[in-house]
């Protein structure tokens, strides 16, 4: 699959594109990881993840347990993920609230009261996990609303379903299982945090997850200036029994993290357009995400807490945190020293990809990776747009290999299936060419409202054409009983005709053999 | 004077039979007209174009009976779509058809219905689900908004309303533009 | 763009050291037309005026024009030139960014085919010539049309005469040899005496564009390149008809093309196997004029030919999408 030099080590290949950007992580990584005190209130939204919203399955003034469930899967495919308890209280309310979403949707939310004991629901992991059928692991991973930390949310038993079967490998099979630590954008230490500290969990979590999947490797992919991070999986405990974990130090440009832009460094090959890294055999799976899964199934945990970077030169005193899903920002910025005085902006995520919070009172959510406080420094006073010069650095620049500058000459003119022919589904939105622009002019805004358009106009043709084949089907359904009515009515006055008929025939006998008769007599 | 006569003649002669053959050779196979302007109209059946459903007036179309500004769910976007198949200029939506009144659906009051199946039967795209004196419902997601329920109901029970919000409707807006003083 | 300025300015430095201070008058008068033409294009078009004048694209093309006109044209030269290259190349075509042709050389090309004697009133560099007009000289010379000599010249054929391309395209258009051509003193050593050392001068500013990666290496190397490869093997073969690269480079305006030009983005390609095909055209089409055409350089017509195949090229080298 992937070559190797005489050294025995992975040859990588380089993506097209990327920055070499500045770090800034290690001033989030001076303290060792703490945990968060419980609120006395969560906010915990039903959608978390990639996907339609959990359906809600607790009532107000209901008392709940950590880790209990709170919503289900939202249809019966058992696409989604669920929710659960960060801890135990009384649910307040269930009501539609900002839930720090990238679109800055409101949605429902389910409001818990801590009761301040933080009771756990009894759970009980998996006896003997490592020795599991991998349908069972795989299905722990639904149970425990497992979803992708690395900020994509993608369900995690939505990426492994169907991959083995009673150990024999399918269609869908996957012959390495790469994790992903390459943490590409700035001050993100959320991952770093959790290798350096809790590798042991990682590795077992990457074994669990390669038995459910059936795969013969792992790779655990960290960016080369991680040398603590490297140190502290070297020295973690191997699970018994386990595949050793490969360590490949990756070329720190952004955005190496990116899955397709990783898959291209370690193999050399791209995820086909539309498709996923198991279109080759591959799973890609956030670091964070092996450490969930292992809870979940040796512990039988849901997701209900998650390790969340709070930095910037906005807060006082920067540091990771471990936070319960639906704590409110506010209390992390606490945690961190509070805000600076000179703060201008509160960003979720990193610089590059992250997108600017309007309340603090927002709660953390599964894909809270970073809280990013910007003071008025950094925050540059945004320039004003110049046209387009064509210089094509932003071509120069993209990891997707588009031409962003054309794409945004068709965006602009709103032609549609020109910016699809020009592959604008490609688009990661990374931001690089936005970066890039000397003209300023923001090309990554203009790609996600592109990609917005070119899905609503997929939706509205697919609506479009489910309406006429339901009119086809309802035409031909009244073609059918028409032609069905005209068909017994012709039958009916045929039988009709046909009994005249008869009666005539009979009557015609009956004369025929009464004349018969009566000449018979007159004869004899 | 005969020469060029003949000459010319004869080269229209060669170049038609050439053309005429090219013609035939390097045909471009493509959808049939009504197929290309069908799949441009929104599937809505709902008639307002004076035809009885999308395909009838995408025949009409094809054959010049009708115009291409017939179609009021369709909005100015359909009517420039249509021309720039059609190679036609857009035009303004004619307002004897209709107005544009962006997506709706129809909502039956549950506890004025009565039961009759009227509407069941007027619905072209079997978006409402009901039996005789049961009560009657639309199922949302194939509701086309055609409104062709609304007349026959006898109880007046169907309201024109906007559809449920969805999640996944959300789409990002166009980026600001900043710009310079 | 304040940089492709920075990166001019040991080529007019040089230019100025072998030619006279006319150039920087021309600079001026260049500058002054089309900051004015450009200021009131966009008051006309309702557009900002500071953003757009402070981007330094209108000066850009007024100097790029002045380096490519004969220092003492008289000043109307450049105010026609700004007019057709502001006006109509830029701003009727939907103004920066949107110009399908290069702005400078439309100036350029316009005045060339217009006013051809007042373009090819070209001066001998310094050492050749008895007297090199100063500063007010040249100034009168612009502005009123007419130069006054000292009394002690001859004439004018004393201060101005051919250039080392005039020569040689008439030389071999005559049937002599490039050598008999080459014993004129206007070709110096290199091939063009003076202009082979501002054409140096060019190519370090390009160098500098480079290094501040202003410009890609994609076009000045695929211009020079191609002149190389073409003119070398000929002038191996058969040096008595061809002239050598060096000559190529040396004398005309290939080097000032070639980083300075052709590498404008809005009216060139935009993908990197895009621009390598441009300079090719560039540099082929130069040569061809050069060799056949009418005019004894051909880079500003080379350019804007370049310039109308530039979406095209752009179309059919675009990139393979990530995963297709």
């Amino acid at each position: 699959m992937s070559e190797r030099n005489p050294a025995g080590e992975i040859r990588l290949h380089r993506f097209h594109g990327g920055l070499r950007l500045r770090h800034n992580k290690q001033v989030a990584c001076r303290y060792p990881l703490e945990r968060l005190p419980v609120p006395e209130q969560l906010i915990v939204p039903l959608l978390q993840h990639r996907g339609a919203p959990a359906r809600c399955v607790v009532e107000p003034g209901q008392s709940v347990l950590r880790g209990q469930l709170l919503g289900d899967l939202p249809d019966a495919a058992g696409r989604g993920a669920r929710v659960h308890a960060p801890t135990s209280g009384t649910v307040r309310a269930i009501e539609t609230r900002a839930m720090a979403h990238l679109t800055g949707q409101a949605g429902p939310c389910v409001i818990i009261e801590a009761d301040g004991e933080d009771r756990c629901a009894p759970a009980e992991g998996i006896a003997d996990a490592l020795n599991a059928a991998p349908a069972i692991l795989r299905e722990r991973l639904r149970e425990t609303g497992v979803v992708g930390l690395g900020g994509a949310v993608f369900p995690t038993y939505n990426k492994v379903q169907g991959t083995v079967r009673d150990g024999v490998q399918g269609d869908g099979s996957i012959h390495t299982l790469i994790l992903n630590g390459a943490e590409c954008e700035p001050y993100i230490a959320c991952d770093e945090m959790l290798m350096r500290e809790q590798a042991d969990r990682v590795l077992m979590g990457a074994e669990l997850l390669r038995r459910a999947v059936g795969a013969q490797r792992v790779l655990i992919a960290i960016e080369d200036p991680m040398n603590r991070v490297e140190g502290a999986l070297r020295d973690a405990a191997v699970p018994p029994g386990a595949v050793p974990a490969e360590i490949v130090l990756v070329p720190a440009i952004y955005p190496e993290g990116g899955e397709r832009q990783l898959v291209q460094t370690l193999t050399g090959r791209e995820v086909p357009e539309g498709g996923t890294p198991r279109d080759l055999g591959l799973l890609v799976q956030n670091v964070a995400t092996a450490a969930a899964a292992r809870d979940a199934i040796l512990d039988g945990q849901p997701l209900i807490e998650r390790i969340v970077t709070v930095t910037g030169n906005g807060v006082r005193d920067p540091r990771t945190v471990i936070a319960r899903i639906g704590t409110p920002v506010a209390r992390l910025i606490e945690a961190a020293g509070g805000y600076t005085d000179d703060v201008a902006r509160l960003v979720v995520g990193g610089p590059m990809m992250g997108y600017a919070l309007g309340n603090d009172g927002e709660p953390v959510v599964k894909a809270t990776n970073c809280l990013l406080a910007l003071s008025t420094d950094d925050v540059r006073p945004t320039q004003p747009e110049m046209p387009c010069i064509r210089c094509g650095d932003c071509a120069t620049a993209c990891p997707a290999q588009l031409l962003p500058q054309s794409l945004l000459f068709h965006a602009r003119a709103r032609q549609w299936d020109e910016t699809e022919a020009l592959g604008v589904n490609a688009c990661i939105e990374c931001g690089c060419c936005d970066f890039v622009c000397p003209s300023h002019i923001p090309l990554a805004s203009w790609f996600r409202y592109a990609k917005g358009e070119v899905q609503a106009r997929h939706r509205e043709r697919a609506v479009a054409e489910a309406a006429r084949e339901r009119f086809e089907a309802r035409e031909a359904r009244l073609a059918r009983a028409k032609a069905e009515k005209a068909e017994r009515l012709a039958r009916r006055k045929q039988k009709l005709k046909d009994d005249a008929d008869r009666k005539q025939q009979i009557a015609a006998a009956l004369a025929r053999a009464r004349n018969k008769a009566g000449s018979a007599g007159t004869d004899g | 004077m005969l020469t060029p006569l003949l000459l010319f003649t004869g080269l229209a002669l060669a170049l038609g039979v050439g053309l005429g053959w090219a013609a035939k050779r390097f045909r471009v196979e493509s959808d049939p007209v009504v197929d290309q302007i069908d799949a441009l109209l929104p599937q809505t059946q709902c008639g307002q174009c004076n035809y009885p459903g999308c395909r009838p007036y995408a025949e009409a179309i094809a054959a010049d009976e009708a115009d291409i500004n017939q179609c009021p769910p369709g909005g100015e976007a359909g009517v420039r779509a249509l021309a720039d198949l059609l190679g036609r200029e857009p035009k303004p939506l004619n307002p004897e058809n209709g107005e544009d009144t962006g997506p709706t659906v129809v909502r039956i009051d549950e506890s004025r219905c009565i039961g009759c199946t009227l509407c069941i039967q007027a619905c072209p795209v079997d978006a409402i689900l009901g039996a005789p004196k049961l009560m009657h419902t639309v199922i949302e997601a194939s509701c086309t908004g055609c409104d062709l329920c609304i007349p026959p109901c006898p109880v007046d029970c169907i309201d024109i309303v906007p559809p449920t919000p969805r999640f996944d409707d959300w789409r990002p807006g166009i980026p600001l533009r900043v710009v310079a003083s | 763009m304040s940089q492709v300025l920075v990166a001019l300015v040991p080529g007019v430095v040089v230019h100025v050291a072998f030619f006279g201070p006319g150039l920087l008058v021309q600079i001026f008068l260049a500058c002054g037309f089309a900051l004015g033409l450009e200021a009131l294009m966009l008051r006309l078009r309702r557009q900002p005026l500071r953003p757009f004048l402070t981007d330094y694209s209108a000066v850009v093309t007024a100097v790029l024009f002045a380096l490519c006109i004969p220092p003492l044209a008289p000043w109307w030269v450049s105010a026609v030139a700004m007019l057709f290259a502001i006006v109509i190349a830029k701003h009727l075509y939907g103004g920066l960014g949107h110009n399908i042709f290069n702005p400078a050389m439309v100036g350029y090309v316009v005045v060339l085919i217009s006013f051809p004697v007042d373009m090819t009133q070209w001066l001998l560099p310094r050492q050749l010539a008895d007297w090199t007009p100063g500063l007010l000289p040249s100034l009168g010379a612009i502005l009123t049309g007419s130069l006054e000599l000292p009394a002690s010249l001859g004439g004018m054929d004393a201060v101005t005469g051919a250039t080392a391309l005039d020569r040689l395209k008439n030389g071999l258009d005559a049937g002599q040899t490039v050598a008999a051509i080459r014993d004129a003193e206007v070709f110096g050593t290199a091939g063009a005496a003076g202009w082979a050392w501002v054409a140096l001068a060019y190519g370090a500013g390009g160098l500098y564009l480079l290094w501040r990666r202003i410009i890609s290496w994609h076009v000045p190397a695929a211009t020079l390149g191609t002149v190389i490869a073409l003119t070398l093997p000929l002038w191996l073969l058969d040096p008595a008809s061809h002239a050598s690269p060096l000559q190529h480079l040396a004398a005309g305006g290939l080097v000032l093309a070639a980083f300075f030009i052709a590498t404008d983005p809005v009216s060139g390609c935009t993908s990197n196997r895009g621009r390598l095909l441009f300079g090719l055209g560039v540099a082929v089409i130069t040569l061809v004029i050069r060799r056949w055409g009418g005019y004894p350089d051909g880079i500003a017509f080379a350019v804007l030919l370049m310039n109308t195949a530039a979406p095209l090229i752009d179309r059919v080298t675009r990139p393979r999408v990530y995963g297709r």
